[in-house]
């Protein structure tokens, strides 16, 4: 493991009931890079990042989260490191009785560091996405976008290390995906670790002009650095 | 609901987070209240009829105590020949700890009040009494009667306090079943508000796996759930403890000549037991709920 990788796997391998998903994974997520994960749908993307943030074992190998091994992390553990990875979910999940700002600030509340969450950084936070007139509105009432973007910024209040995006760009459009994808290349222009798992090839093209991204592809249940032809 | 809009910015504020992360419980919650007011309210007449047992059993053991007396009438010159003979046979009779024969002018005095100082006790066929005192065991009364009748002819074995004793063996009994309900009621409603904490959990999957995702540790994600039970258990508790104080308190009283029932009660300081009521009933939910949580939480990684 090298100095400043935040996640290495170690020859990881993920069977369920259905068969072998993933397997021989070895790579390490490098601190301040920027990635993409892709793959055909049912490919195993979601699998793979559920296993960098602790949701799921391997069955085989090692994944080694900020220098702990996942299988030797308690519960507690598992909660702390999360607080070091945004994770932006596939569907991205919120508390729908509570309103967008009070999602946001979750994170916090969690940590018990409510204190931290001035008004004023929170605000800021809300227009950066883009959601400042939408604070007080519940999830269920927000377009695919706005959760999205609400999603990212609950991701990124704690400050994390790391950012795990689940197909952030799922379902909005083109312009939507743009302005989503422009907050992660911020986000990794301050420092950030990105990780985004897309099957969207025109998106990771766009963002060839913007960032210089490393494009892992997961292909016949193997994980490959893939080419500078996509 | 909405904390934003308040001038400080703050959000979820530091107390009321965890209460909110939660949404309403719905019908556990209700529940919850039912059950915890249902088991207080009939722990209330369970701790009242073991209490008034307990009394029941303490006076009743108290005049077991006295013992027994053994009259003697005999001829005036048989009088100490049996008399002596009496106090060999009690003092061989196992079970009993002491014998002592009244002395005349005790017996005097006894009299005293009803025939005056001037009663020549002597000339008068008065029996002589002599006092028995069981030890814990007990002594066999059909035998010692038998033995009397063989070898003191004038005794007569007057066990006035022996029928209490079964008596005083069912209030204990009463009493232990008292104390037994209110530990089947205790656990009962553990059982109950453990279920009721599983279905919110349940219904909840969702807020508890965002909870875990967003690095929430298991011992917040419990608290929200434990709080809000142990809340309304105290709440249902204290409102059955109520309920069940007043309906005590309207019970007829002694003065009704309401007999065995009049005894069902509380008295003076036993009124206070009913306060310790609703915090241990909350205390059995808070232990029911912590487990509860903690079990399920398990479950999810
Ligand atoms: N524990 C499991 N039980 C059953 N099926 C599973 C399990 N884990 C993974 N799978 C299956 O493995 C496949 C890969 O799922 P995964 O969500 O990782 O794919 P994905 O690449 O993220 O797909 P998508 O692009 O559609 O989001 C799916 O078909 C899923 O049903
Ligand atoms: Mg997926």
């Amino acid at each position: 493991m090298k100095e400043r990788d935040l996640i290495d796997l170690e020859n990881v391998a993920y069977t369920y009931s259905g068969g072998e998903l993933l397997s021989e994974m070895t790579l390490s997520i490098a601190s301040g890079a920027f990635y993409f994960l892709t793959g055909p749908s049912g490919s195993g993307k979601t699998t793979f990042l559920k296993m960098c943030y602790g949701a799921l074992v391997p069955t085989a190998g090692n994944i080694t989260i900020f220098g702990q091994d996942l299988r030797a992390m308690t519960r507690d553990d598992i909660a702390l490191t999360r607080r070091r990875i945004g994770v932006v979910h596939q569907d991205c999940q919120f508390l729908d009785h509570l309103n967008v700002v009070d999602n946001i600030a979750l994170p916090l509340a969690a940590a018990g560091q409510d204190s931290l969450a001035d008004g004023a950084n929170l605000k800021e936070l809300l227009n950066w996405v883009g959601l400042g007139h939408r604070a007080d509105a519940l999830p269920p009432e927000l377009s695919g976008g706005e959760r999205q973007r609400a999603a990212l910024a609950r991701a990124v209040i704690m400050s994390p290390d790391i950012i795990l995006a689940d197909e952030p760009t799922g379902n909005v459009d083109w312009e939507m995906s743009q302005r989503l994808l422009q907050l992660l290349v911020e986000l990794n222009r301050m420092g950030k670790t990105v990780v985004i798992a897309s099957h969207d090839l025109s998106l990771i093209r766009a963002a060839k002009t913007e960032v210089q991204a490393r494009v892992l592809r997961i292909y016949n249940k193997r994980v490959q650095l893939a080419g500078a032809n996509l | 609901m909405s904390a934003s809009k308040d001038d400080s910015g703050l959000p979820i504020s530091h107390d009321g987070s965890r209460d909110r992360v939660v949404p309403p419980t719905g019908f556990t919650a209700g529940l919850t209240t039912f059950t915890s007011a249902a088991m207080a309210f009939l722990v209330v007449f369970a701790l009242a009829l073991a209490l008034a047992a307990d009394r029941l059993s303490d006076r009743w053991s108290a005049a077991l105590a006295g013992g027994a007396t053994l009259r003697i009438l005999a001829p005036a010159e048989q009088m100490d020949s049996q008399l002596a003979q009496a106090v060999q046979v009690l003092k061989t009779t196992p079970g009993i700890a002491e014998v002592r024969v009244i002395t005349p002018e005790e017996q005097q005095a006894l009299l005293e009040p009803w025939f005056g100082p001037d009663l020549p006790v002597d000339a008068l066929p008065v029996p002589r009494l002599i006092d028995i005192r069981e030890d814990g065991r007990g002594y066999d009364p059909q035998g010692l009667r038998l033995r009397l009748a063989a070898e003191v002819p004038g005794a007569v074995l007057d066990d006035h306090s022996r029928w209490q004793r079964p008596l005083v063996k069912a209030a204990q009994r009463v009493w232990a079943l008292g104390l037994f309900s209110i530990v089947l009621m205790g656990a009962t409603s553990a059982a109950m508000i453990t279920l009721a904490t599983r279905a919110a959990m349940a219904a909840n999957a969702q807020v508890v796996a965002v909870l875990r995702l967003i690095g929430a540790r298991d011992s917040y994600i419990a608290s929200a759930f434990v709080r809000r039970f142990t809340l309304r258990a105290f709440f249902g508790a204290a409102i059955g403890t109520a309920a069940g104080a007043l309906a005590m308190y309207l019970l007829p009283s002694k003065k009704d000549q309401a007999m065995i029932l009049s005894g069902l009660g509380f008295q003076q300081l036993q009124w206070l037991w009913l306060l310790a009521l609703p915090p241990i009933i909350a205390a059995v939910a808070f232990f029911a709920t912590r487990q509860a949580t903690r079990r399920e939480l398990r479950r999810l990684r």
